[in-house]
């Protein structure tokens, strides 16, 4: 399937890729796609398998692909065709690791200025001073990786890829770990630089939140071959593919048959698989009495131990608790309405309530927290 | 004591060309992936199993007169190898080969993969990425590699005794000076040349442990 992320831009990185990975057991896996990126950030979002981290080594020129063409600001970095694969050294394609890898024996201001090794020492100075100030990393500079905290090498590691003045930027799930606010103060940085280079920027991930926080355009790539591409509310709000849905975050997929439409409200009733449950929805293209698929996520459910009254939440369904899962610092709780919902509570809410398996609740569901799947 | 400085001069120069010749074995055999590797790690490995007679026999036949080795150096240089300095030398590197090809594999491939990726991707080739990254994270290797093959060729006793003989300041290395001594019932001399080996092998393996445990590092961990 061909993606198209961003129509504003002329593509900067064009790769059509396939390779195929033979794991020692009989499963193999092939990845097998054609995206087009523009300058700025590009999110690559899936599942861990989903082929991310094989398409962007294929891109850096790590992985070497059966078959396809990869081009990047005019030149061809590689095509199977023609017979030409530049190698990793000579292909200028930025590439932060997951783990960073800063080089753990020099310092910060080395590790910076490696990849500036045949410029001239004036110019590298000058060079390495300007990113590390762009990073605000310029007070660690003579640091090595082992004396600084996480974000600050996030950020060394940032400066050491781009001080190079790369083709594109590939990042594979470069700030995992960090809270949301760091997170956020490092993007502005990284925003601000590209502001003057604009360079494709690829950033891997896995997580809905990073989605939400970086994205202008989002690839979503699921076993390998690209399942949607666009802006990430239409990508990732109205999951198209179950999967994805799932990956996303919904983990409630329901089938459901529409009862009737309420189109001055913007809303619509259905029934919840074979059973009685019935719920408002958002209005979406269906036809009454037809079937369409609601994707909830767990963490947008509240559980109540009386009949709620007096909300603004339209959904209000009577069920039994199933079983309760502390899954680290959240509980997963199944409750039966008819059909079975996943909920995420806190442990202390699942104390205050005295929640126990076989005990009668209720669930409030806002209609808006109710996505619909085509 | 002349044997005794015989001996550390022999040690010496084959600690130094087995670096050199190491390396690039060592880097080869951490990195290729050609399935038919084993082959020559089995190669590399054989003088630890193999009794340093048959290893110095067969050293002494190559570098005979009528040996292929023999014949070339006659050519090039006019005298044989056998019974020489240079033909020690030799024998010498064959035999310590493993004590420093192996340390320096398995510090090479302890080196994080994905360090270099990191150097490939931001423009250096492989002999770049060898000096700059992967040297000196495996600096306690080579060292190890230097030390272990140094103390090895100063202890050895069969192979020199087969390629060089008996040569007082050619050949005569501190062991075999112990075993004259012995045989002479000269009971004094052979055990200050035994306790000076003594001193230097512990020393020596000394410095193997302490940068193995670093004790001296010259960067901190992770």
């Amino acid at each position: 399937m061909d993606a198209v992320a961003g129509e504003v831009n002329a593509p900067l990185l064009t790769a059509r890729i396939r390779k195929e990975r033979r794991s020692a057991g009989a499963s193999s896996f092939v990845l097998d796609v054609r995206i087009e990126v523009s300058s700025g950030i590009t999110i690559l979002f899936g599942a861990s398998g989903a082929g991310k981290s094989t398409l962007l080594d294929c891109i850096a020129g790590l992985s070497r692909p059966d078959e396809g063409r990869i081009a990047a600001g005019g030149d061809v970095l590689f095509d199977s065709a023609r017979g030409i694969n530049v190698p990793a050294p000579k292909r200028r394609a930025a590439y932060v690791f997951q783990t960073l890898a800063l080089f753990p024996h020099l310092s910060a201001e080395e590790n910076v200025s490696y990849g500036l090794m045949d410029s001239p020492e004036e110019e590298r100075q000058k060079r390495v001073e300007a990113i590390l100030k762009a990073f605000r990393v310029e007070k660690l500079r003579k640091q090595r990786p082992g004396e600084i905290s996480g974000g600050e090498k996030q950020r060394i590691a940032l400066a050491r890829s781009l001080v190079t003045e790369p083709r594109v930027l590939l990042l594979d799930e470069p700030l995992t770990g960090l809270d949301a606010e760091l997170k956020a103060a490092i993007v502005d940085d990284l925003r601000a630089w590209n502001a003057a280079k604009r360079i494709p920027i690829l950033y891997v991930t896995h997580s809905r939140e990073e989605v939400d926080a970086l994205g202008e355009r989002v690839i979503a790539l699921e076993n390998g071959i690209v399942v949607s591409a666009g802006a990430p509310m239409d990508v990732l709000d109205a999951p198209r593919r179950k999967k994805l849905a799932q990956a996303a975050g919904f983990e409630n997929l329901l089938s459901a048959t529409v009862l009737d439409l309420r189109e001055p409200d913007g809303v619509m009733r259905v029934r919840l698989g074979e059973s009685a449950c019935e719920i408002e929805v958002p209005l979406g293209y269906a036809a009454a009495g037809s079937r369409v698929q609601v994707a909830v996520r767990a963490g947008d459910i509240l559980l109540a131990t009386e009949r709620p009254h007096g909300l603004s939440a339209r959904n209000v369904m009577e069920g039994r608790i199933v079983s309760l899962e502390q899954r680290g610092t959240m509980v997963i709780a199944r409750v039966d309405c008819g059909v079975t919902f996943v909920a995420h509570v806190t442990p202390g809410a699942v104390r205050t309530l005295e929640l126990t398996p076989g005990r009668r609740v209720w669930l409030v569901l806002k209609t808006h927290s109710c996505h619909l799947v085509e | 004591m002349e044997a005794l400085w015989l001996s550390m001069k022999l040690a010496a120069c084959v600690a130094a060309i087995l670096l050199l010749i190491g390396m690039p074995v060592a880097y080869w055999l951490a990195y290729s992936k050609w399935r038919g590797k084993f082959l020559l790690e089995s190669l590399v490995a054989l003088p630890l199993v193999l009794p340093p007679t048959v290893l110095g026999f067969y050293a002494l036949v190559a570098m005979g007169p009528r040996g292929p080795l023999g014949k070339l150096w006659i050519a090039l240089f006019g005298h044989g190898l056998a019974f020489t300095f240079g033909g020690l030398i030799l024998a010498s590197v064959l035999y310590s080969f493993p004590f420093a090809v192996q340390p320096l594999i398995a510090s090479f491939e302890g080196v994080d993969r994905k360090l270099l990726d990191a150097s490939a991707v931001l423009g250096a080739g492989g002999l770049r990425t060898f000096w700059r990254v992967i040297l000196p994270l495996s600096l306690p290797g080579v060292v190890t590699a230097a030390v272990l093959s140094f103390a090895h060729t100063l202890g050895e006793f069969g192979v020199v005794l087969m390629v060089g003989g008996n040569l007082a300041g050619v050949t005569r290395t501190v062991s075999i000076d112990i075993y004259d001594h012995v045989q002479s019932l000269e009971y004094g001399a052979a055990n200050r040349m035994a306790l000076a080996l003594l001193a230097i092998s512990f020393a020596v393996l000394s410095v193997v442990y302490a940068v193995n445990r670093r004790v001296w590092t010259p960067w901190p961990a992770k």
